[in-house]
């Protein structure tokens, strides 16, 4: 077992040792490892399948742009697809497994693809399958649907937990590496309020990769003495394992704390990640460079790696990713991996450089360590099966040697890690110095330094790390002074190389889905020569890796074929996320029951005590119906409950209806401008029925309007839209007539408010209220209301009724909900009180003709709805004037209507649309709709609501409900829309 | 040269060398008989039928960037027709009629694939107005099923139908429905109109109108002075500012409505589904990402990104109805400039300046109406007169009353 | 984004709901072309690639409508006032 792995200490606890399983086989590494370090410790080298061509893949990196090493990661519902193994940190029993491979992943039948590779080339599927037209979805699509995609997701419920956090602060540095731990050191030991996030779990960056010094002693000790200082610091918060992901307006920043992925299961109480939302004064951009691959054939066998990451499976894990590791490189940086090699004593067999001169100092120390050295060389091709067994490399006279090799360490150069300040909007600038894009043009706040700026030495990056730093202090009151932090020369420098020119076998530009140079070239030609076009044309940079590891090589490519500069052609806005971000933790808790509140009315535990069944109202939770033993279905409970209220007395909680306070001097003037009918000349201690238009002409809603006192009016509104109604009055109150005396307050949730209706409700209220309010004979007649005290505390009567019976609706504080509803029923005993749902509610408002939500849909006018005479022609209102319009007020419109079935048996359904009688079934005989029907256990028979064009004029037309969707089609007899006591004698009796 | 198999093969045999640009990258001539400003997919459209309809081939499409970059090719993909309206369900059933022809007729595989959208429902409300919008539909002819609980679980187990705050009580079902490939929309009305003849001009951006009194003669660009017998407006999102040139305003405001793309994991969802108790839509595309998105950020914008608060909310919304997607990854997330218009329906109509036509007030709506819309545009400006099923789309309907107002919101456009 | 709300303080935009165009006064009711003046004021709202004075209401908050002025392109708020006529410009 660990074959691979090197003595000395890295940043691995080697005194530990952790089992874990890659495809049912176990391996073991340490605390400190990530999957891709402890694989590569084992001699495991083949980790993925390729998307399309499903060639096999190792490790290319050693951090979140890995675009090949994604396996599915644990098991069961906890399994997640397409996981980056250079970025799960190891834990003791981690399972994970190999994906996109049938039936294994040394065996992949669908490597075949790779032999029909020159068929499925960029854009084949737009220029076939075409032929016939059914097979695509029966036969094509189905077969690509199978064959694409990355891994499995589990299938079931997500069972970890995620949770939301906010934070405030002066300074938020976004990366650990030197220049983020500068900025953050020198911003906070004055005193300002730093967070600082690294996507790693170790705080570094490069420092533990790399073999530099600072101040005389290790990177790596410098970051761990560094971090110790920082949590010293009171006012500093350090963030492993989180990666900023987004930026957003207002200076808000998205970061996604992976509280739990290194161990089996979350602990008890944690969440498995946290999404932080932080709002920062300032922002460093830390965020270091990527190193680029080289374009060259066969550049995607296992074993070829990205230099830098070499370094890091070395230095830090002390992982020998081969044996005989040769270099290729295009700059000074790639030389620094060889001699990290040897100082490793590992076998470097060649240093290939595409300059013709290197610097005199890197070749006179490759000398001196014995390493062949090939300046002015390229390494166009690579040999083996599923792992790299040599690379063949022309010279610079042309001539062609094979070097034995079982890894190659490419580097390609360096680019900025410029996402995040592009997520604003703004672009980054070509820079020619390094031959890579810079940060232009950043988002408000925001400062980029270091490797993320372009400064690609370490002493640059300390350098402005700490002048940032500095300056957010400063930005925050703050003064900091600058640290010089002693540093060696190093060899940096860009690197221009591309791609090779004439390669030996596919040239891989975008790793995860299989983009050669070739593709490119095919694009080009039909004309995809912009780099969005390029990108969506071959998908080149649309992988997991959202084109990290591919994006600039794609692109300098499209540039060179197209014979402009990389500045033309300019590159493409990075978007958030910058790493893909799990979609359970962008929802954290609001998911299953949590997904949103749940209101309960005052009276629902009383409710549940009687077995209410109750109904989801939007928000609000209602009882529907309460059912009693012994009762067939819910239609026998609903007519019961009707029955109950038109013959006796019924009660219900109709405190979900919007209630809104209006006060003030000019309260009746307002509200004449709120409502389409006369409201100032209600009296005092009256109520009235309004309908309130918006500035379209159209209803918005409907209510009744209380006068408790001169200036104090109590508004209901529908449940549904208390809230728009609200803003609807504040805005009138605020912005339109700002001038009125007049005060505004919801008090849905302080009241309680209870109907009591039927015959004997009067009897009933008497029983309950005894002295505190005389409600006999024509003491409280229909539509007056009062305020009174009960028990002490203060309550309200309206008489009104939504059902059609002599009603009352009473309220009372709504703690005192519950005790009202228990005071009524006790006192309604001897009468046989009902309590009565949603659902007999309903039924009876049908009954009676009422509009509610089916009607009052955003469409209707008030003559639509039948409210024509209770619009006021003697003042303006909100809705008036648009109201007028030709097609709001033409005669062809839609009516509400009445309607029931001819054969009294029939049931009707809601939805049906109206044709008449005996006309085929077509769009344009389509005259109307049924809005709302219920059974009447009243008229025994079913009702109906709807919408009729031309309808008042229609009473007694017969015509087909026609429901094609459920397979009815009802004749029914076209009626005036209140069915039960049309004079209305029962609610003023 | 035609697209098959064939021609692959061929191709394939000479490494693939002998493949042309899919379409012409015109430079732009003096003037044309029609000008359409907007290179999106509405506008390659219009001028695809002008020329294979009408047989008008002076024709040229400007576009300021490149073509389908703008809502083109940034929304979900979905088509559908199932409207409620007799104003519109007629019209979105010809784009479907269109659409199910469309890769024989342009000689490119858009990818059309009706694998179905059902719209769940979650209360007696929600289930009555999809009877009445399905029974709108199949009385047109266009196919509609209600769905129960039990169906939808069969059809997509990976749903909540156990611990949801609102349970799922059924779905409204149109199978004709389905999705297509966006860029590729484009580029096959691209490549076929140009074969036609048609002029399409990238890098072009009209900065000004030419005008001769109440006429429109022709557009200032960044390439000079282009004079034109009819000018065409068809640049969803920018509507008002292209308007604004000609002194127009529009009963229109830009808003930006967010999309998002998971990784891609193997196929989970045959369909495309809208949770009816919640900002959320799926499907998933071909290369095995889901493809989602929710409500608009809800403020007027030209700034093609949102904000947090909406992803969250389209990711709740996600959650609540499937929890099984905790663990997959959003990749990436964008946003389009929506044209929102004042009722949620569009406008393809003359404008009050002889020889200014307008297409325009699209919503979220305007991928599925590609094929019709540049239908019924092109219609107009060849024949004068309004194509019969794009009648009710008129500019002077916030006038006259005559309102096409799906949902019911009013004259507020970040609620439709 | 942040919106200063003149009573909260700095509050996430999610606090607040937006109406649009603060622009449109309601139009004299009693003129003559009030119709078409109302058409106007209802539905041609400015939509500027650019400042925009619009109406957000702090509905999680204190309930105040407010006046912002914001950059349509960048999002960037440049004053924040209450509205109505204590708010007069």
């Amino acid at each position: 077992m660990s074959s691979h792995r090197l003595a000395g200490e890295g940043a691995i606890q080697r005194d530990q040792t952790l089992s874990f399983t890659f495809d049912r086989r176990g391996y073991t590494g340490h605390p400190g490892d990530t999957l891709a370090s402890a694989l590569l410790a084992s001699g495991v080298r083949l980790l993925g399948r390729s998307f399309k061509y499903h060639r096999p893949r190792g490790v290319l990196g050693a951090g979140s742009e890995e675009p090949n090493a994604l396996v599915e990661l644990r098991t069961g519902a906890r399994r997640e697809p397409n996981t980056r193994a250079t970025m799960i940190e190891l834990f003791e029993g981690l399972a994970a497994r190999s994906q996109n491979r049938w039936p294994c992943l040394a065996f992949d039948a669908a490597a075949v693809n790779s032999v029909l590779s020159r068929l499925f080339v960029a854009g084949f599927y737009y220029k076939t399958f075409m032929w016939p037209a059914a097979c695509w979805e029966k036969l094509y699509e189905p077969a690509i649907r199978r064959a694409a995609g990355l891994g499995r997701a589990s299938g079931e419920a997500d069972p970890d937990t995620y949770e939301k956090a906010h934070a405030f602060c002066d300074l938020l540095v976004i990366g650990g590496g030197p220049a983020g731990l500068a900025a953050a050191l020198t911003a906070a030991r004055p005193g300002a309020r730093v967070i600082l996030c690294d996507e790693d779990f170790l705080l570094g960056g490069r420092l533990n990769g790399d073999r530099h010094r600072i101040g005389g002693e290790s990177g790596a000790l410098w970051a761990r003495r560094s971090e110790a200082e920082l949590r010293s610091l009171p006012e500093v918060r350090l963030l492993t394992r989180t990666t900023v992901f987004g930026v957003y307006d207002g200076n808000t920043f998205a970061a996604l704390e992976r509280v739990s992925d290194h161990v089996p299961v979350p602990r008890p109480h944690q969440p498995r990640q946290r999404l932080w939302k932080i709002v920062a004064r300032r922002a460093v951009l830390a965020a270091g460079a990527l190193e680029r691959s080289i374009v060259f054939g066969g550049n995607d066998r296992p074993g070829v790696m990205l230099a830098s990451a070499v370094r890091t499976y070395v230095n830090r894990f002390r992982v020998a990713p081969g044996r005989r590791i040769a270099v290729f490189t295009a700059c000074d940086d790639g030389w620094q991996t060889a001699f990290d090699l040897i100082e490793a004593r590992l076998d470097v067999p060649v240093i290939v450089d595409a300059r013709r001169d290197p610097p005199p100092a890197l070749c006179a120390q490759a000398r001196r360590l014995g390493v062949r050295i090939m300046p002015g060389a390229l390494v166009f091709g690579t040999r083996g099966g599923a792992g790299l067994e040599g690379i063949e490399v022309r010279g610079e006279e042309g001539h062609v040697s094979r070097v034995r090799a079982d890894t190659l360490a490419v580097a390609g150069g360096w680019s900025p890690n410029t996402a995040l300040s592009t997520h604003l909007g703004g672009r980054a600038r070509w820079s020619e110095a390094i031959g890579a894009h810079v940060p232009a043009d950043l988002p408000p706040g925001m400062i980029a330094v270091g490797a993320a700026s372009g400064e690609l030495s370490l002493a640059g990056a300390l350098r402005t790390g700490a002048a940032a730093g500095r300056e957010a202090a400063g930005s925050a009151g703050f003064d900091a002074p600058l640290e010089q932090w002693r540093t060696e020369e190093e060899p940096v420098g860009s690197a221009r190389l591309w791609s090779v020119p004439g390669c030996r076998g596919k040239a891989f530009v975008d790793y995860q889905h299989d983009v050669t140079v070739e593709d490119i070239a095919l694009a080009v030609r039909e004309g995809f020569r912009s780099a969005e076009h390029l990108k969506r044309y071959t998908t080149l940079g649309m992988g997991t890796d959202q084109g990290k590891s591919s994006q600039l090589t794609g692109q300098a490519l499209l540039a060179a074929l197209t014979q402009r500069e990389p500045a033309e052609v300019g590159t493409i806005t990075a978007r958030p996320p910058y790493t893909a971000v799990a979609i359970g933790a962008l929802a954290a808790r609001a998911r299953g029951a949590q997904f949103k509140p749940c209101r309960l009315t005052p009276s629902h535990r009383w409710a549940e005590e009687r077995g209410a069944v109750f109904v989801d109202a939007g928000e609000w939770r209602r009882a529907r119906w309460f059912p009693l033993t012994g009762e067939a279905d819910w239609r026998s409970t609903v007519a019961r409950e009707v029955a109950g209220v038109r013959t006796g007395v019924g009660i219900c909680d109709v405190s979900t209806l919007g209630k809104i306070d209006v006060q003030g001097a000019d309260a009746g003037a307002f509200l004449d401008r709120i409502y389409a009918n006369m409201i100032s000349t209600l009296s005092v201690g009256r109520a009235r029925y309004g309908v309130m238009l918006r500035e379209d002409g159209i209803v918005l809603d409907d209510g009744t309007v209380a006068r408790l006192q001169e200036c104090h009016f109590l508004l209901s509104t529908s449940t549904v839209h208390a809230g728009r109604v609200m803003r609807h009055l504040a805005h009138a109150r605020q912005v339109l007539w700002p001038q009125l005396d007049v005060q505004l307050a919801s008090v849905t949730e302080q009241w309680a408010q209870i109907a009591i209706a039927g015959p004997r409700s009067r009897e009933l209220l008497a029983r309950v209220l005894g002295d505190a309010l005389e409600v006999a004979g024509a003491a409280f007649a229909y539509l007056a209301c009062a305020q009174f005290l009960w028990h002490g505390r203060p309550a309200r009567l309206f008489r009104i009724s939504f059902c059609g019976e002599l009603g009352y609706e009473l309220a009372v504080p709504a703690r005192y909900g519950e005790a009202a509803v228990r005071a009524l029923m006790a006192a309604g005993g001897t009468l046989g009180v009902v309590p009565y749902g949603t659902e007999a509610l309903g039924v009876m408002r049908i009954e009676k003709g009422h509009a509610a939500g089916a009607e009052i849909n955003g469409t209707s006018t008030a003559a639509d709805l039948g409210l024509g005479r209770l619009v006021s022609a003697r003042k303006d209102f909100i809705g008036r004037v648009l109201a007028a319009r030709p097609g709001l007020a033409a005669a062809e419109r839609p009516a509400l209507i009445g309607l029931a079935p001819l054969d009294r048996r029939a049931r009707l359904s809601t939805g049906a649309h109206l044709l008449p009688a005996g006309a085929p079934a077509t769009l344009s005989h389509d005259e109307g709709f049924v809005s709302s029907t219920a059974y009447s256990p009243t008229l025994k028979h079913w009702i109906g609501l709807g919408f009729l064009s031309r309808g008042r004029e229609r009473l007694g037309e017969r015509m087909r409900a026609y429901d094609p969707l459920r397979g009815e089609d009802v004749q029914v007899e076209i009626a005036h829309p209140v069915f039960y006591d049309p004079a209305g004698e029962r609610v003023r009796s | 040269m035609r697209y098959s198999l064939a021609s692959l093969l061929r191709q394939a045999c000479s490494g693939h060398r002998g493949w042309e640009p899919a379409w012409r990258d015109a430079s732009p001539k003096s003037a044309y008989e029609v000008i359409i400003i907007g290179g999106g997919g509405h506008g390659l459209a219009a001028a695809y039928y002008l020329a294979k309809v009408h047989g008008l081939t002076d024709v040229a499409v400007l576009e300021k960037g490149c073509i389908g970059l703008g809502n083109a090719g940034r929304n979900t993909t979905i088509i559908r027709s199932n409207y409620l309206l007799a104003e519109n369900n007629p019209f979105y059933e010809l784009s479907m009629k269109l659409w199910e022809g469309l890769e024989q007729d342009l000689n490119y595989n858009a990818m059309v694939s009706q694998r179905g959208v059902l719209n769940l429902f979650h209360s007696d409300a929600q289930r009555d107005a999809f009877v009445r919008r399905g029974n709108a539909m199949r009385l047109h002819g266009v196919d509609a099923e209600l769905l129960d609980a039990r169906r939808v679980r069969r059809m997509l187990p990976i749903l909540d139908f156990d611990g949801a705050r609102f349970p799922i009580q059924g779905g409204l079902l149109q199978r004709r429905g389905g999705t297509a490939r966006h860029d590729a929309v484009v580029w096959g009305y691209a490549r076929a109109a140009s074969g036609l003849g048609v002029d399409i001009v990238q890098q072009c951006e009209v900065t000004g109108l030419l005008r001769e009194g109440t006429r429109i003669t022709g557009v200032r660009t960044t390439r000079g002075e282009i004079r034109a017998g009819k000018v065409a407006v068809s640049v969803a999102g920018h509507s008002s500012r292209v308007a604004a040139m000609a002194g127009l305003r529009l009963p229109i405001e830009s808003h930006v409505l967010q999309a998002f793309v998971s990784e891609a994991i193997k196929p989970v969802l045959p369909c495309v589904v809208t949770f009816g108790a919640g900002h959320f839509y799926v499907s998933q595309s071909d290369k095995g990402g889901l493809v989602f998105g929710g409500d608009l950020d809800g403020y007027n914008s030209y700034a093609q990104r949102g904000n947090l608060p909406t992803v969250e909310d389209v990711c709740s919304g996600g959650m609540a109805l499937m929890p099984a997607i905790g663990r997959l990854r959003l990749l990436r997330s964008w946003g389009g400039i929506m044209d929102m218009s004042m009722d949620g329906s569009p406008i393809i109509d003359r404008t009050p300046l002889e020889g200014l036509y307008l297409n325009a007030g699209w919503c979220y709506g305007g991928f599925k109406a590609t094929p019709a819309a540049g239908y019924c545009l092109a219609h107009l400006l060849a024949r004068e007169e309004s194509h019969e099923l794009a009648r009710a789309f008129r500019l002077d309907r916030f006038a006259t009353g005559d309102l096409l107002d799906e949902k019911g919101q009013g004259p507020q456009p970040n609620l439709h | 984004m942040r919106i200063e709300c003149p009573f909260c303080g700095e509050r996430d935009h999610s606090e607040f709901a937006y109406l649009g165009d603060a622009g449109c006064a309601r139009p004299a009711p009693g003129a003559a072309d009030a119709q078409a003046r109302f058409v106007e004021a209802v539905y041609l709202r400015e939509n500027p690639a650019g400042a925009h004075r619009e109406l957000w209401y702090h509905e999680f908050g204190c309930r105040s409508w407010v006046q912002v002025t914001r950059d349509t392109r960048t999002h960037e708020i440049l004053e924040v006032r209450l509205a109505g006529a204590s708010a007069a410009p």
